[in-house]
Order: C-alpha cells, then sequence, then structure tokens
C-alpha cells in the first residue's frame, strides 16, 4: 500500500513532465530513482542492514568483541557453573542471571542498531540561503572566511552555536559532528567503540541502561562464579574446584577486569544524567565553574530526580532521517542565485557532495535536472 | 527504533503542489524563505516567530504568527515531560522496549497531528496565497520551510482536478 501511494504519486508527475516540455532523457531515469531509498544515498560513514532498519557505524571490530565477549562470558557461566548453583543453592540463580543477560543483549542491541540522532544534511536551498546570510553578515571579505559561530542566550547562558563546514548547518546547542561518522548528531555524547555506534539524544537511555545492567551482570556473575569454587573447594579443595571448572576461571578473569572499566563508567554517567551534561561538555569542561563564575548549566531542570527522569523516561524523539522513505528527486530547486556571491562549490557539486558516492546515476539525474531546458528561464517549476 | 516519518507527507506535499498548479496555471518557485529555531529556551523545539520580510507582501503577519503559534504548541506537547511521558518510558523500559514494535510513541502521534494541521493550513491559507509550508520534519526540524510562488497566471477556479495540466507557453 505504501508503495502504491508512491507510485500513483510519481504518475501525477509524470503528467507534469511530459506538458513542460523536458528533456525525454529524464523519464527513463525517473523509474530508477523511485525505486532507490534513502538510506542507500545517505552521505555519512555509516554501515545499514535490513534494508536501512540496522544503523551502524563503519568500524564494527569493537563491536563484535563486546558482543563476543558477553555471549561467551554468559555462555559459559550457564553451563558450567549454573547447574552446581542452581542445585546446591537455588534455581533462582539462573533466572535472574538469564534476565540480566537478556536486558543486557537487547540494550547493546538497540543502542548498536539505532539511530543515535543524526541531524540530516542541508539542502541546497537552506545552505545557499544560510550562506547568503552568513555574506552578508561579514561582509564577503577575504579569500578564507573566519570559522563561523553565531552566539544565543539559552535560559540566561550565553552559547555559542558553530557551523558546520560539512553538514552546511548551524549546529543546534549540544550537538556535535562525530568525525568518525561524518554527521552531526543531536546531544552527542560520545562515539563508543564498543557498541559501533554514536551515543546521541535517540541512544543515550539506552546506552545507559546498557552499561547499568552489564555493570550488574558482571558483578552478579563474578560474584557466584567466586561463591561456586569456594562451595566446590569446601568438598574437594580449591585446586580440584578449579580442575573441575577451568571454565570459572576464565569467567572471573574476564569479569574482574571488566568489573572495574564497567562499574566505573556506569557511576560517571550517572552523574552526567543527574546534572544533565554531555561526555563531550564534562570533557571540555564547558559550565564548569572553572571557567567563570556564572557558568552555570542552561540545560539542568534543577534537581537530580527531575534531570534523571527527563533523560531516561523522557519522550524519545523519533529519527530525522527517514532511513526507509524514498528518495523525492521531484522538490522544487530554486534556481542558482545569479548575484555574484561565491558559494562554497557550486550548487552541483553540492548536490554530488550531499548524494553519496554511490548513487552516480542519481546525480546525473539531479544533474541533468538542473540544467535549465531554456537557458531564459530564470525560475524552475516541477523539476523531475 | 526504526525512522517511522511517513512519507504520506511527501505524497501530500505533491499533491498540495498539484493543486497549486491547478490554481495558478504557471506558477512557478520564485523563493524559499526558512523559519530557524528559537533556542532561548533551551534544545526544545520552537520556531521563531519573527515575520519574514519576503512574506510582507503576501500573507498577513497574524496568520503566520498563529501557524507558527502553534506548531510550537504542537511540539512542546511532543517533548513535555510529565506524568504520561515517564509512565511511557517506565512501561516501555519495563517491556524492554518491544512495545513500540505494536504502539506508537506520543512524539509520533502529535507529529501525525502536525502533519495534518500543515496540510490544513496549506490548503486554506497557504496555497490560494502561493505559498506553501514544508512539515520541519523533512528538514531535520531545524527550519520551517515556506516556498513563495510567483504568480504569474490567473488565480482560476479549483475545481476540477486535471491530471494533465494545461501546458504552458515557455
Amino acid at each position: 500500500m505504501h508503495l502504491g501511494v508512491s507510485e500513483s504519486m510519481r504518475e501525477c508527475e509524470y503528467s507534469q513532465i511530459s506538458t513542460r516540455s523536458s528533456t525525454p532523457m529524464e523519464t527513463p531515469y525517473k523509474k530508477k530513482t523511485s525505486k532507490k531509498r534513502k538510506w542507500e544515498i545517505f552521505p555519512g560513514r555509516n554501515k545499514f542492514y535490513c534494508g536501512g532498519r540496522i544503523m551502524m557505524a563503519k568500524q564494527t571490530g569493537v563491536f563484535y568483541l563486546t558482543l563476543v565477549l558477553i555471549l561467551v562470558t554468559c555462555g559459559l557461566f550457564f553451563t558450567f557453573d549454573c547447574p552446581f548453583l542452581a542445585l546446591q543453592l537455588t534455581p533462582v540463580i539462573p533466572v535472574i542471571g538469564g534476565v540480566l543477560f537478556l536486558f543486557v543483549l537487547g540494550t547493546l542491541l538497540r543502542t548498536s542498531f539505532s539511530d543515535p540522532g543524526v541531524l540530516p544534511r542541508a539542502t541546497p536551498d537552506e545552505a545557499a540561503d544560510l550562506e547568503r546570510q552568513i555574506d552578508v553578515a561579514n561582509g564577503s571579505t577575504g579569500y578564507r572566511p573566519p570559522p563561523r559561530t553565531k552566539e544565543v542566550v539559552i535560559n540566561g547562558q550565553t552559547v555559542k552555536l558553530k557551523y558546520c563546514f560539512t553538514c552546511k548547518i548551524f549546529r543546534p546547542p549540544r550537538a556535535s559532528h562525530c568525525s568518525l561518522c561524518d554527521n552531526c548528531v543531536d546531544r552527542f555524547d560520545h562515539h563508543c567503540p564498543w557498541v559501533g555506534n554514536c551515543v546521541g539524544k535517540r541512544n543515550y537511555r539506552f546506552f545507559y541502561m546498557f552499561i547499568l545492567s552489564l555493570s550488574f551482570l558482571t558483578i552478579f556473575i563474578f560474584a557466584f562464579v567466586i561463591t561456586h569454587i569456594i562451595l566446590r573447594s569446601h568438598r574437594n579443595g580449591f585446586l580440584n574446584a578449579l580442575k573441575d571448572s577451568p571454565a570459572s576461571v576464565l569467567e572471573v578473569v574476564v569479569c574482574f577486569f571488566s568489573v572495574w572499566s564497567i562499574v566505573g563508567l556506569s557511576g560517571f554517567h550517572t552523574y552526567l544524567i543527574s546534572s544533565n551534561q554531555t561526555t563531550n561538555e564534562d570533557i571540555k569542561g564547558s559550565w564548569s565553574s572553572k571557567r567563570g563564575k556564572d557558568n552555570y548549566n542552561p540545560y539542568s531542570h534543577g534537581n537530580i530526580f527531575t534531570n534523571c527522569c527527563a533523560a531516561l523516561c523522557g519522550p524519545l524523539p523519533p529519527s530525522l532521517i527517514d532511513r526507509r522513505g524514498f528518495v523525492q528527486s521531484d522538490t522544487p530547486q530554486l534556481a542558482p542565485p545569479t548575484n555574484g556571491i561565491t558559494m562554497y562549490g557550486a550548487t552541483q557539486s553540492q548536490q554530488s557532495h550531499m548524494f553519496s558516492m554511490e548513487s552516480k546515476p542519481i546525480v546525473s539525474d539531479t544533474e541533468t535536472e538542473r540544467l535549465p531546458p531554456h537557458p531564459s528561464s530564470s525560475s524552475r517549476a516541477a523539476s523531475q | 527504533m526504526q525512522g517511522l516519518v511517513p512519507t504520506a507527507t511527501d505524497g501530500n506535499m505533491a499533491t498540495e503542489f498539484h493543486n497549486l498548479q491547478e490554481l495558478r496555471h504557471s506558477a512557478s518557485l520564485a523563493n524559499k524563505v526558512f523559519i530557524q529555531r528559537d533556542y532561548t529556551e533551551g534544545t526544545t523545539c520552537k520556531f521563531q516567530t519573527k515575520f519574514p520580510s519576503e512574506l510582507e507582501s503576501r500573507i498577513e503577519r497574524t496568520l503566520f504568527e498563529d501557524t507558527v503559534k502553534t506548531l510550537n504548541n504542537y511540539y512542546a506537547e511532543a517533548e513535555k515531560i510529565g506524568g504520561q511521558s515517564y509512565l511511557e518510558g517506565c512501561l516501555a523500559c519495563a517491556t524492554a522496549y518491544l512495545i513500540f514494535l505494536c504502539m506508537e510513541t506520543r512524539y509520533e502521534k502529535v507529529l501525525k497531528k502536525i502533519a495534518k494541521y500543515i496540510q490544513e493550513q496549506n490548503e486554506k491559507i497557504y496555497a490560494p496565497r502561493g505559498l506553501l509550508i514544508t512539515d520541519p520534519i523533512e528538514r531535520g526540524m531545524r527550519v520551517i520551510e515556506i516556498s513563495i510562488y510567483e504568480d504569474r497566471g490567473s488565480s482560476g477556479s479549483s475545481s476540477g482536478s486535471s491530471s494533465v495540466s494545461g501546458s504552458t507557453a515557455r
């Protein structure tokens, strides 16, 4: 049904095109472009799976390591330690372990696979409009203009918004450009290689739940494996106990080293959440009182409880990049300005920058469309 | 989890544009105005209500401000942190976020309302004046894009939906 809507929409545009005396070359390309989804031409350095439903960073090696560590450690725990513990102590132990394990896995996958809050790049018209405003402000002097910033006052605190040269937008407050993924991400926390994705507005709560539940899981496994070994040692002696259950040694080692880092990280993020800061802001010391007497965090709600609730139970914003939507090359474009203002890159190269290298047919398609059929026409109708 | 922005809006936009073409035989895009975000109250979605100079001759200030204020109210409603959002958040966490496979988040519900509102505004107020509002969700919630069309032909009656629009003598 979804496809039907877009196809009937295409038919309308077909008849529009044919009456507008465009080059006949354009119509054969239309069918090709209507099949493409937006994730296929996404300009950032991300990988997409399952038809655009899953979105990850380019380097995912460490993520697989995380997954293997968790699966192997838990697998060994359930196979070698749980039978003994269930019999000797209580069967509740494997149940709790199972629940924790599933929760950890669920939150990990949710963090890794979801859109962290990527801001889509500016459309050519938006970029042109911004450039015009900036040139007017700067006076368009000089070969290399200074970096562009805009100041806003948020809740009494002056915040500088930076212009992103890659995405051609003024970054909203708390957004930052991830150089690994080549995207601007809203409420950018950090890029986590363990999770294989950026951590931003949309997946921060999953990330926090992941490290929190992983801390509990690690401590849980550590504690019960030690218990297992101690109970066995009472029976058979310590060395025999180790020989009977060698997997436990591996588990203890993994958990011991993980506990310090993960529990530490959970504590750090608990502090960040309660003060409503991002890792980025904390590292830069944006709201630290060391910067100035009047420096405070304008985003904080005032008390710890509200900050935590807002971060973890607040509304989940939708994805702005619409990965599964179909590419629309029919939005009307303004003619390039002819008033002599220099633009960074011609509109055509902007277009090719926006659409990634894989989509060569689209680039040539839109480039054909952008060439005005009649040089005398100064405005353009529905360019197809 | 996945981007659930409905593409029906795109269909609506094309339909709107189609109606616009019928209203004015040879309307063509003259300019685009971008209403930027207002960050003075934080990162919640809010747009500036400053009336752009390019629209001065096209639409009354009050109508424009009403539209933007209503949109701001919708976004505030979507992002409101209160009892209902906490309930939704806790329930989602308890079900390991699987509940979103069957249920829509409140934000998504409000976005649908916004899409309907924008379409209604376009039909009633903006299209007759040769303007077209683009849903901010299609521009990454950064701007409200208002397309200004040149008034070339006569503004004919809006009846009849001919699939083959009149050819424009270019």
